[in-house]
């Protein structure tokens, strides 16, 4: 089993258009979209046969003619996300993390737990690619077990869009990844996100390749950085505002443009010598 | 009627922040009683612990300069009045409370879960 994650740091990268085009170009494997709070691979794949199960976490509900009101568990919750006010107790569900210790703690059995909707998979396929989507329900405070689930359908070969950022989302995206694509515009503001990327993918000892994404010149920095890191940069993509605008009308350049073909086919050929 | 109000290090200014201010005062008529905060270092939840700690307390009201909306759904369920803090300390703040000059504090915070990046 292969995973190849595709990670920036800073927005609007190109995470996507990397991640949607190496799944293109590698014909058989399956594309995990963790980006759950905008999901845009889809877009491009448009997937045919679309199934959608139900992401639940895990909340308290507790039996009143049970609960004696000893605060058992509200003391016990390292997260203090239990309240005892006006004889009942009671749960915020966004301070929650579904630990169950107050259903083990309950001396009375009073607690069981309830399933809790907070997002959807969508699983479809775009030719013999499948293409799974998390998407959190709007509102929801963390990503991370719509995350976990969509991780889940990974296959053979599996390429994971990653959300931006570098906070917990994005480890729990690459925590079993096998290699680390990251994706860095050449500026100032992106190396300095990327560079927050590369000490967390450093941290979690992953194999590690850049892809410089939009450049009009050398970002002397990035260069620098990358020599001394002795991360290879796997491609250098030229800003081109006509693959812009095909990207802008959702195609998979990969597919259609000979160019992008080889440039994928070629990423991924440098990162199969790794892996 | 017990008040409780946050306090400062030096136990008599009223702390800008609710869930982890060092300390509490607690007033019932004349009775004073200042006791340290639970939920001062909580890693997380400190509004909801708070909370807690200020209904096992039986107050009626609340003298803050701001609070967390988790915290104040906790305050209304346990009918537990909350009022806005203007003044420096403690003793000003109970003293414009006798006079009934306190206004009640109606806008509350989304609280900070997260705004780091996690």
């Amino acid at each position: 089993m292969r995973k190849i994650a595709v990670l920036s740091g800073k927005g609007g990268a190109g995470k996507t258009y990397v991640a949607v085009n190496l799944a293109a170009a590698a014909g058989k494997c399956t594309y995990i979209d963790c980006d759950v709070e905008e999901p845009n691979g889809r877009l491009f794949w448009k997937p045919e046969d679309v199934r959608c199960v139900a992401v639940n976490t895990m909340l308290p509900a507790f039996d009143a003619a049970k609960c004696t009101g000893c605060k058992d568990c509200v003391r016990a919750c390292r997260f203090h996300a239990l309240v005892y006010v006006g004889d009942k107790p009671r749960v915020f569900s966004e301070v929650c993390h579904s630990c169950g210790l107050c259903q083990m703690i309950c001396p009375e059995q009073a607690v069981t737990e309830a399933e809790n909707p907070i997002g959807v998979l969508e699983m479809g396929h775009h030719g013999s690619v499948n293409v799974v989507t998390g998407i959190l329900n709007p509102g929801e405070a963390s990503g991370v077990p719509v995350i976990r689930k969509a991780l889940e359908q990974a296959g053979d070969v599996t390429i994971v869009d990653c959300p931006p950022g570098s906070a917990c989302s994005v480890m729990e995206s690459i925590m079993d990844a096998d290699y680390c694509v990251l994706v860095v515009e050449p500026t100032a503001f992106g190396f300095h996100n990327f560079r927050m990327v590369y000490e967390l993918a450093n941290l979690l000892e992953k194999k590690c390749g850049v892809v410089i994404n939009k450049q009009t010149e050398v970002y002397l920095p990035l260069e620098q950085f990358c020599a001394e890191k002795q991360l290879p940069v796997l491609a250098r993509i030229s800003y081109d505002s006509g693959l812009a605008g095909r990207l802008a009308g959702n195609e998979i350049v990969s597919e259609c443009v000979p160019e992008q073909r080889k440039l994928f086919a070629d990423i991924l050929e440098q990162i199969g010598g790794v892996l | 009627m017990r008040i409780a109000i946050p306090l400062d290090e030096n136990k008599q200014d009223v702390c800008v922040v609710l869930a982890r201010a060092p300390y509490f005062l607690f007033r019932d008529g004349e009775e004073e009683l200042i006791v340290e905060n639970p939920a001062a270092r909580a890693q997380g939840g400190a509004g909801i612990q708070v909370a807690q700690f200020l209904v096992d307390n039986d107050i009626q009201a609340l003298i803050t300069v701001r609070c967390g909306q988790n915290a104040a759904d906790v305050f209304t369920s346990a009918n537990i009045k909350i009022y806005k803090s203007v003044r420096k300390t403690a003793a000003e703040e109970l003293a414009a409370f006798a006079e009934g000059k306190l206004e009640e504090l109606t806008s509350f915070h989304g609280g900070f879960h997260g705004t780091h990046g996690s």
